[in-house]
């Protein structure tokens, strides 16, 4: 099993024994069942105790479905626009024109590679200016247009480089944060796998903000707030664990609004059951904001990260 | 992000004054010796390279405003341990000490204040403060100033001097950058300017939200100013930065910015900018 997690071992070979008792023609029914409720206790055990650098480990599992795929399971009739009409076409960040259930709808999203030299010309899911530049050409054309946009959040960060700083990374980060909050359309982001910094934020300042069950969703990747912290990026588990960044804590400090089922083992497991989970919660989400006017949405969009922080207030300056 | 809380060990890429004894300091930035009354008679300029040192926020204020015209607001807020975060020290212990350094109350210091007799709205940060990283008070600090300003119709001005995003604050630090980058965009509404200095260093999640939103970004001389930290770059692309990566002069190079000022012309051109824009509104 070149692609398990070691967490998900035991769960592996289980299920190579049941493959094999199902196969055997003289296999007993009654066998079957106990292996099939063992591993089902055994999976339940395993995803109910993840820690979250296993879950770290499940939002950038190799199998786990990428924006490219969700897009092929959710949408009817996606056409790709490429380029920023300015100076390239980012391949880190993919969007387009679609049709959910009869409506139309913009799709943005960030987009790792699956083989080497896809992820290479991807560059891992992390964009460059570039590919923000994209994004907001067809954030703005849904406004203009008024139709719902929809994102899909999956990247370790922005890309730390020389062309990407000669070329504006903050701004162009800075710029989408800035027209994202004034957008007169429903906007959904969805965190499907790893939301990395504002390189992930730059495409989720949106109405609804949804997150897959295993996503992780944080300030900076563990290993880089562990390099920080430790001085040590192999000290990442211990820095994930730490920053709370899982979907139950990011829903307890209002940072994102729904929590999206994955499919028994996590959504690498079962593409078809993932999107449809998707799809149920993006119906839900359009549905309810459809009812909105544009300007209750972008108030209510003000509003939502208006209020995000915590802090205390003395009843007096202190004494100076 | 987050740059600012690196090892006191290990090779910061920030530029640091490192004091030798009495009356001698060496200039990081270009590292000549120089003397120190020169510096401090310059605002705390290199003669050599021009680089401006990091001042406090109250020296800011004060080398900025006109006397005694600062008042400041939301003095009252602050920090929160909304994640309850220890590393090797508590964030609460790191925050008290911090406190009792710099004898502020968190990163940012705002208010009202005149600037060449015209009243603007202003906001700055102070680096000895926990590297003027950004969380929620920092963040909200900013959103209330900009909120007073649409409130009162002023001009916002805001001096950055930061790391980026408070690492120990997690999440709700990355969206302080939603948040400032949407009140800002209320106050452009409103039709009124926003002028963003940017001063050594300014990087992270501070760079990428409101500090490159300005009407017009000003900078100092020799400034660090990026997205992503020039040892985290090194580190991906294994190759050595160019000369000059990431300083005020490559970003003007780089269409980044409207004008490098130095300290000494800083409070003159914001006066010039104000007049401009109020000018413009009449
Ligand atoms: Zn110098």
């Amino acid at each position: 099993m070149p692609d398990g997690l070691d967490f998900e071992q035991p769960l592996l070979e289980l299920e190579a024994k049941l493959a094999e008792l199902r196969a055997d023609a003289d296999g007993a029914a009654d066998e079957i069942v106990r292996t099939e409720e063992r591993l089902d206790r055994l999976r339940r055990r395993v995803f109910a105790g993840l820690t979250a650098w296993q879950r770290t480990q499940l939002a950038r599992h190799p199998k786990r479905p990428h924006t490219a795929d969700l897009v092929k399971l959710l949408f009817e009739d996606f056409l790709e626009l490429h380029g920023d009409r300015v100076f390239g076409d980012d391949q880190a960040i993919v969007g387009g024109l679609a049709r959910f259930e009869g409506r139309s709808v913009v799709v943005v999203g960030h987009q790792k590679g699956r083989e080497t030299r896809e992820k290479i010309a991807r560059h891992f899911g992390m964009p460059h200016p570039e590919g923000y530049r994209k994004a907001l050409r067809l954030m703005e054309m849904a406004d203009r247009f008024g139709k719902p946009l929809v994102t899909f959040i999956d990247t370790p960060g922005a890309y730390p480089g020389i062309g990407a700083e000669e070329r504006g990374q903050a701004a162009a980060i800075a710029r989408n944060l800035r027209v994202m909050s004034s957008l007169r359309i429903p906007v959904i982001a969805m965190v499907t796998g790893e939301g990395g910094s504002g390189g992930a934020l730059a495409i989720g300042v949106a109405n609804r903000v949804l997150m897959l069950e295993y996503a992780v969703y944080s300030v900076i990747t563990p290993e880089g707030c562990a390099a920080i912290l430790w001085n040590d990026a192999g000290k990442a588990p211990e820095a994930a664990e730490i920053m709370r960044i899982t979907p139950p804590d990011l829903l307890r400090l209002g940072v994102i609004d729904t929590i999206v089922a994955e499919p028994p083992g996590g959504a690498h497991r079962d593409w078809e059951a993932t999107a449809a989970s998707v799809r149920s919660a993006l119906r839900l989400a359009l549905d309810a904001l459809a009812q909105l006017s544009p300007h209750t949405l972008v108030r209510e969009r003000y509003e939502k990260f208006r209020r995000i922080g915590a802090w205390e207030e003395e009843a007096a300056p202190r004494p100076r | 992000m987050a740059a600012w809380f690196k090892r006191s060990d290990d090779r910061s890429p920030a530029r640091t004054v490192v004091v030798t004894e009495g009356l001698w300091i060496k200039c990081d930035s270009c590292r000549e010796i120089i003397y120190r009354a020169e510096v401090e008679r310059a605002g705390h300029v290199c003669p050599k390279c021009r680089y401006a040192f990091r001042i406090s926020a109250r020296d800011r204020i004060t080398l900025l405003t006109d006397r005694g015209s600062f008042e400041e607001r939301e003095a009252g807020l602050v920090t929160a341990d909304p994640l309850n975060f220890k590393d090797t020290k508590r964030y609460r212990d790191r925050v008290r000490a911090a406190r009792e350094k710099t004898g502020l109350g968190e990163a940012v210091v705002c208010g009202l204040a005149r600037i060449g007799g015209l009243p603007v709205v202003l906001a700055t940060f102070d680096f000895s403060f926990l590297g003027g990283s950004m969380g929620s008070v920092a963040g909200e600090k900013l959103t209330r100033a900009i909120e007073l300003a649409i409130d009162k119709h002023l001009p916002v001005v805001i001096v950055s001097a930061s790391g980026g995003a408070r690492m120990q604050e997690g999440i709700l630090s990355l969206m302080q950058m939603a948040k400032t980058a949407a009140a800002l965009q209320r106050l452009a509404a409103q039709g009124l300017p926003y002028i963003s200095v940017l001063t050594d260093p300014t990087t992270g999640g501070v760079t990428a939200s409101f500090a490159m939103l300005g009407d017009v970004i000003l900078a100092e001389p020799r400034a660090l100013i990026g997205f992503a930290g020039p040892r985290v770059i090194a580190e991906t692309i294994r190759q050595p930065l160019p000369e000059g990566f990431q300083r005020s002069e490559f970003l003007l190079e780089h269409g980044q910015l409207d004008a490098i000022v130095e300290r000494a012309d800083l409070r003159d051109t914001l006066c010039r900018l104000l007049v401009f824009f109020a000018a413009a509104e009449a």
